[in-house]
């Protein structure tokens, strides 16, 4: 009972937070609110004893993905009034075309194939039941292919970023500390040596 | 559940190598000076010989059978060692053809080499794929590999745009591909393919919800193979693209695309071929029309062959669209045998047309206009010649091999029973053959606007020679690649 009370509870702040987003004026208030989202996203899992996902969901979006959004929101000047031209007069086709889609959708997927009657929920695991070590029992053995691939992904992820950043740039006044500190007085000073004249 | 053993890496020990030499090549680009580049060249090359050796190997070991290993995720038949074996020898090309234009521009790096090879171990991946996840992930790092490539050309504000312009529809057609996966999943618990088919054929999950999945992995097939109304990105991005570049997204992953629809399609969800020929039928007379008709007015040499691509992937579906007739698979193999052949016949010629983009451009030149080909057999006959035969075979004229392949898909498509479809390609082919042969009139009877010599690394020459011949001979005497590729299909499919 008191579980389901604080599901409903979560629930109702992730849609008020996820339809904030989407109506925020403000990027920087949408973004927050995508936070807020995730967060208690983060806390429905956790009812769902899927602590590891939940951590790693708070984790990587929230302490990651999110800050780097703000960061970009707040480098890019985003000029609201020239996105939201136009959006009265294409909101009717819009609209009608999420209707449609929306409806079809809900005929494909309503309650008769994935209703609780074809996907039961799991019984209790019970306490001993440890879900960050179920997934890395399986993430490790069953799944050791994909596990890999997705770390070679990342390191093309790598390459690609700095090679795509990295640019030996020979217009820079930059300064090299270390070259700096090493110079010797023969680098700087020349003693010229000139014939004394004599004085007329 | 969870296996604890040692999975049996044999099956992949192609894959292995090709990583662990990317990784050796992008750590000895490190220590190697500008003027030493050559020997990460030489690595990268001697990277896909190995792993061709690797290749042959292990088909010959394995025997015939089909070696499954990491938990039935990676599937090793005789099917994909043809087609890595084709990737290996499509990307050895375009670093050949590349290396010049590449030096002269100073994008002939370590990472190009590196990520053009984390590329082909995406394609290998997805080509060995019998799982959802580990296919998805191979098109990912393919993908990924290739977004890069194409930005890499930084100061060129085309191919940023070009590199921008296939990652956002890439992601789109990526989420729509996992959307319909899930669905998948949902419908029928597995993520495994032939777990997967073995479950649909014995009718327990509700086909209402498969199909709707379907729909979305058919349209993310489409995105990704590049045919109407998912092609979009495919003229923009090769004409933005910096030659070397094109010439590699526009040849070896076109192998893994077929081998992406063959594992999808055929490896999973053959029970539900009704249903996927009708969408494949929309979507190949669609991109013959278009694809055909838009190359025609095209006067970038670059987007002419982009178009052509629309074109060529609409044809090759004809074939994958004819192997289920009224349920039954008596000419399946033939069919995806016509398909198959026809893919790597096309990644071969277009290699060649490249090749020729490739060697016409100099630095400060780019050569993709179709004016910059006036006059070519004034220029340099014996190039202008392998032009010809390597057009002659895109437009389906005998006796290069790009016809045999057209006859190939076309008797496939008449065994079906649809006659119309033939006579739509037919016709849609005839309207295409004046395009290429704008080309060959450009070369053989107008006067040369540039005169610039031409002068090919030796390398090069050869090369672009042996491509040239390759498309004539092999249309002479199509027989062993043919009878390769339908032993393959039949060996891996068993179907017969």
């Amino acid at each position: 009972m008191f579980e389901t009370i604080v599901f409903y509870v979560f629930a109702a702040i992730l849609l008020f937070a996820a339809a904030r987003v989407i109506t925020a004026r403000n990027p920087v208030h949408a973004a927050l609110f995508l936070v807020l989202a995730f967060f208690t996203a983060a806390a429905i899992w956790l009812l769902l004893r899927a602590e590891f996902l939940a951590i790693a969901l708070v984790l990587v979006y929230v302490g990651a993905v999110m800050v780097l959004f703000l960061f970009v929101v707040m480098m890019l000047d985003i000029n609201l009034d020239r996105l939201r031209e136009g959006f009265w007069h294409h909101l009717p086709l819009g609209l009608a075309v999420a209707v449609v889609m929306l409806a079809e959708t809900v005929f494909v997927l309503g309650g008769r194939y994935f209703g609780l009657a074809t996907l039961p929920a799991p019984g209790d695991p019970g306490t001993a039941y440890n879900n960050t070590k179920e997934i890395g029992r399986v993430v490790y053995t069953d799944y050791i292919y994909p596990f890999e691939l997705s770390a070679v992904l990342l390191l093309v992820a790598i390459i690609a970023a700095i090679s795509l950043t990295l640019r030996r740039r020979t217009d820079t006044k930059a300064q090299n500390p270390a070259q700096q500190v090493a110079v010797k007085r023969q680098d700087r000073v020349r003693l010229v040596s000139m014939p004394a004249e004599k004085e007329e | 559940m969870a296996d604890d053993s040692l999975p049996l890496m044999f099956p992949a020990y192609a894959e292995i190598f090709l990583f662990v030499m990317a990784l050796v090549v992008l750590m000895t680009d490190v220590f190697v000076a500008e003027r030493r580049r050559w020997i990460t060249y030489v690595l990268a090359q001697t990277a896909l010989l190995g792993s061709a050796v690797l290749t042959v190997g292990i088909a010959k070991t394995l025997g015939g059978v089909t070696g499954f290993t990491f938990g039935n995720m990676f599937v090793c038949d005789l099917m994909a060692s043809v087609l890595k074996l084709a990737a290996y020898i499509a990307v050895s090309a375009c670093l050949v053809y590349s290396r010049r234009y590449l030096e002269e521009r100073g994008l002939l790096t370590g990472e190009y080499f590196a990520l053009t090879l984390f590329a082909l171990l995406g394609m290998m991946v997805m080509i060995s794929a019998n799982h959802l996840l580990s296919l998805y992930l191979g098109l990912e790092l393919l993908s990924l590999s290739l977004y890069a490539l194409i930005a890499m050309n930084r100061d060129s504000s085309a191919s940023t745009e070009a590199a921008m312009k296939y990652f956002v529809l890439g992601a789109l057609a990526s989420g729509l591909l996992l959307y319909g996966m899930s669905m998948i999943y949902g419908a029928t618990g597995t993520l495994e393919l032939t777990e997967l088919a073995s479950r649909i054929s014995r009718g327990g999950p509700p086909p209402l919800v498969l199909i709707f999945g379907l729909v979305f992995l058919v349209a993310g097939l489409a995105f990704k193979i590049g045919v109407v109304p998912f092609h979009m990105w495919i003229p923009d991005v090769y004409h933005g693209a910096p030659n070397a570049m094109t010439i590699f997204i526009g040849s070896a992953p076109k192998i893994s695309a077929f081998a992406m629809a063959m594992r999808l399609l055929v490896d999973g969800l053959l029970a539900l071929a009704i249903d996927w020929q009708q969408m494949l039928i929309i979507l190949a007379v669609l991109s013959l029309a278009v694809g055909n008709l838009a190359a025609i007015a095209q006067t970038n040499i670059k987007r002419m062959l982009a178009y052509s691509t629309i074109a060529h992937m609409g044809f090759m579906l004809l074939a994958l669209l004819s192997g289920v007739i009224n349920r039954n698979l008596l000419s399946a193999g033939e069919a995806y045998g016509a398909a198959m052949f026809y893919v790597v016949v096309y990644v071969l010629t277009v290699l060649g047309a490249f090749g020729v983009v490739l060697l016409l451009s100099r630095a400060g030149f780019e050569a993709d206009n179709l004016s910059d080909f006036k006059g070519l057999n004034q220029r340099n006959p014996w190039y202008a010649l392998v032009m010809l035969v390597v057009m002659f075979s895109l437009a389906g004229i005998p006796p290069t091999v790009g016809f045999y392949a057209k006859l190939a898909v076309l008797q496939s498509v008449l065994a079906a029973g649809h006659v119309w479809l033939a006579v739509v390609a037919v016709i849609f082919s005839l309207i295409g053959a004046f395009y290429y042969l704008r080309v060959v009139k450009l070369m053989y009877f107008d006067v040369p606007e540039d005169s610039s010599p031409i002068e090919p690394a030796i390398d090069m020459s050869v090369l672009l020679s042996a491509n040239g011949l390759a498309v004539l001979f092999l249309g002479i005497a199509p027989q062993p690649l043919m009878a390769l590729c339908l032993h393959a299909i039949e060996q891996s499919y068993g179907f017969r």
